[in-house]
């Protein structure tokens, strides 16, 4: 809440952005593979770039991350601009990419030393370092094996451990959890939502709706290279598809009398696709209070009410799906 | 709750890298592809193998031929044989740094907050160790055969000036390796550029009896001067002419291609 009412305050927004992006670009020959994408990314949430392969995400991160030069607009980090203080934005940002950034030919211990001392670690710190980050990893057992006898969730730990020798305030993932069992990927999600709760920025790309949806604070839904919504999950499933009232009767003479109260109630359009059994879309959750008394009043009984939400595979679909697809989906629904 | 990190709009950076950061950046850089050597000694096949084979090959094959005898073709072979393993050696690394440069752990160098040119620098700094393998290699061939040196200083100050030279031609393939795309075409262009070098210039035989033509090559190619130069050294203990060209020339070499390579890197990293 703080959040929000720091981002009204329009002097205080410059500070309280991690990402601030404007109109951003990158062109790879023909293709706009960006295609002028704003981000306005908050100091302190879990920040998810969605979206099918190829549909722009890791080029937003590399030109955010100054790895690509962008071709159009611009972006800061932190009020630093990524092309101009590509050297401070460095200083402020970690990546872990989608192939693992290790050397395959050093050892684990080997390659979190070198990283350490390149960033300006003693010989000393770094290697107490390297020990830590092994035993947290769960690697310390295979501290001195040469990376190519790693196995792929292996190589992503020790990746991310590599990310993490300093904590930078703003954190990079790029599809972290790709390729990873079940187990390991809730492993991943606990050592994201720590980094957070110690004061870092997360953006991370994923093509998992359920992450994006238990993870994330805020999703960007990126299709073709731009920004096609924006929002928390919850708002991303309302701006889609509202919320549905579903009422099972205990008696099926009910059901018409159930109909039309909910209908004079919520003011909606009611329907019953089988017996016993009343659908309504929801709106306004407040108003089932009001409902539910008025059935109660009726002498009506419920042997259960649940509402549906929308799910963010519906979002997702018929935000990338291109129109046709999302059609055709209503037409089966 | 949790350890807080410095919020990152109140931390006080540069975005200038001091030259204390590039120097310990390169040292790093170059630990990481002495680590890489050691882990994978098939790297040290080139300055290992090629010294002690080809110097029992020519100093046998030759040395009847050229010199009348083993013994004779000594003085005029070892020079040479050092020149040309140091010049094998500079020209594997372009391919290793084009190597290097398309592994993933690159792209965690780019994102990191370290000095541009340490990848670069790093592994032509380590190269300095494998350059010094042949030498020493070539060197304890010689003396094995009966070769023996005019002074010591000499044969020292020959062996520091091949190094030397090695290391400023290596410029040269790096250039290629950032240049070129793929590992394997370096390794190509390196060869290319590598046999005519090595062959056609005085390290193998006395350049008197070639045909004027290729003699006009031999005197331009710049490996003839420094076999000259550390023949001279290596057995008379003296400095000439061809040292100090030797040096001019190599430093020359640094000078043109060290920013080239740079600019050619930077524009990529």
């Amino acid at each position: 809440m703080t959040l929000q009412s720091g981002l009204q305050d329009g002097a205080k927004a410059q500070t309280n952005l991690a990402i601030e992006a404007r109109g951003l670009v990158k062109i790879f020959g023909q293709n706009r593979a960006v295609d002028g994408v704003d981000l306005s990314i908050p100091t302190g949430c879990i920040y998810a770039l969605l979206g099918p392969n190829g549909a722009g995400k890791t080029t937003i991160i590399n030109m955010l991350t100054t790895l690509l030069k962008p071709d159009g607009g611009s972006a800061k980090i932190f009020g630093h601009d990524v092309a101009k203080e590509t050297q401070v934005v460095r200083q402020l940002i970690s990546v872990t990419g989608q192939s693992a950034a290790v050397d395959e030919r050093l050892s684990a211990t080997e390659n979190l030393t070198i990283f350490a001392l390149l960033l300006g670690l003693s010989r000393s710190e770094a290697r107490k370092r390297a020990t830590e980050l092994l035993a947290e990893f769960g690697l310390d057992d295979a501290a001195n094996r040469t990376l190519d006898k790693f196995s792929g969730g292996m190589r992503r730990r020790l990746d991310l451990a590599s990310s993490l020798i300093v904590q930078a305030p703003l954190i990079f993932l790029d599809e972290p959890t790709t390729g990873l069992d079940p187990r390991t990927r809730i492993q991943m999600w606990e050592s994201i939502r720590r980094l957070v709760s110690s004061g870092s920025t997360i953006v991370l790309t994923t093509q998992y709706l359920d992450e994006a949806d238990q993870l994330a604070d805020r999703i960007a839904v990126i299709d073709h290279g731009r920004v096609v919504a924006e929002g928390t999950p919850r708002e991303l499933k309302a701006a889609v598809g509202k919320a549905t009232l579903h009422l099972q009767l205990t008696n099926e003479k009910d059901t018409h009398e159930v109909m039309r109260i909910t209908e004079d109630v919520l003011g909606v359009t009611a329907s019953s696709s089988e017996s016993k059994h009343v659908t309504a879309p929801m709106a306004d959750p407040d108003r089932v209070t009001d409902l539910l008394v008025a059935l109660r009043g009726a002498g009506v009984h419920l042997a259960a009410v649940s509402v549906q939400e929308p799910t963010l595979d519906e979002v997702f679909l018929v935000l990338t799906g291109g129109e046709k697809q999302a059609e055709k989906m209503g037409a089966e629904a | 709750m949790t350890a807080q990190i410095t919020p990152g709009a109140e931390r006080k950076l540069k975005n200038r890298v001091s030259l204390r950061m590039n120097i310990s950046n390169s040292l790093t850089m170059a630990y990481r592809n002495i680590l890489l050597i050691r882990r994978t000694p098939q790297q040290l096949f080139d300055v290992t193998i090629q010294p002690i084979l080809f110097t029992l090959l020519f100093a046998f094959l030759f040395g009847g031929a050229i010199s009348g005898s083993v013994s004779n073709y000594l003085p005029i072979i070892i020079p040479g044989i050092l020149a040309q393993t140091a010049l094998t050696a500079s020209s594997s690394t372009g391919a290793q740094l084009r190597e290097d440069m398309d592994k993933g752990v690159f792209y965690r160098f780019k994102s990191m907050p370290i000095a541009r040119i340490a990848p670069l620098t790093g592994p032509l700094l380590a190269d300095i160790v494998r350059y010094s393998i042949a030498t020493a290699l070539t060197f304890v061939m010689g003396f094995l055969l009966g070769f023996r040196w005019a002074s010591l200083d000499g044969a020292v100050l020959g062996g520091l000036l091949t190094v030397f030279a090695a290391w400023c031609i290596s410029w040269i393939f790096a250039l290629l390796g950032v240049l070129v795309k793929t590992a394997q075409t370096v390794q190509g262009i390196s060869a290319a550029i590598l046999f005519p070098l090595g062959f056609l210039s005085g390290a193998f035989v006395p350049t008197t009896t070639l045909p004027s033509w290729l003699q006009d090559f031999v005197n331009v190619n710049p490996l003839t001067y420094i076999v000259s130069a550390v023949r001279q050294l290596f057995n008379q203990g003296t400095i000439g002419n061809d040292f100090w060209f030797s040096l001019i020339g190599s430093i020359a070499v640094v000078l043109v291609f060290a920013p080239l390579t740079l600019r050619a890197y930077m524009r990529k990293a």
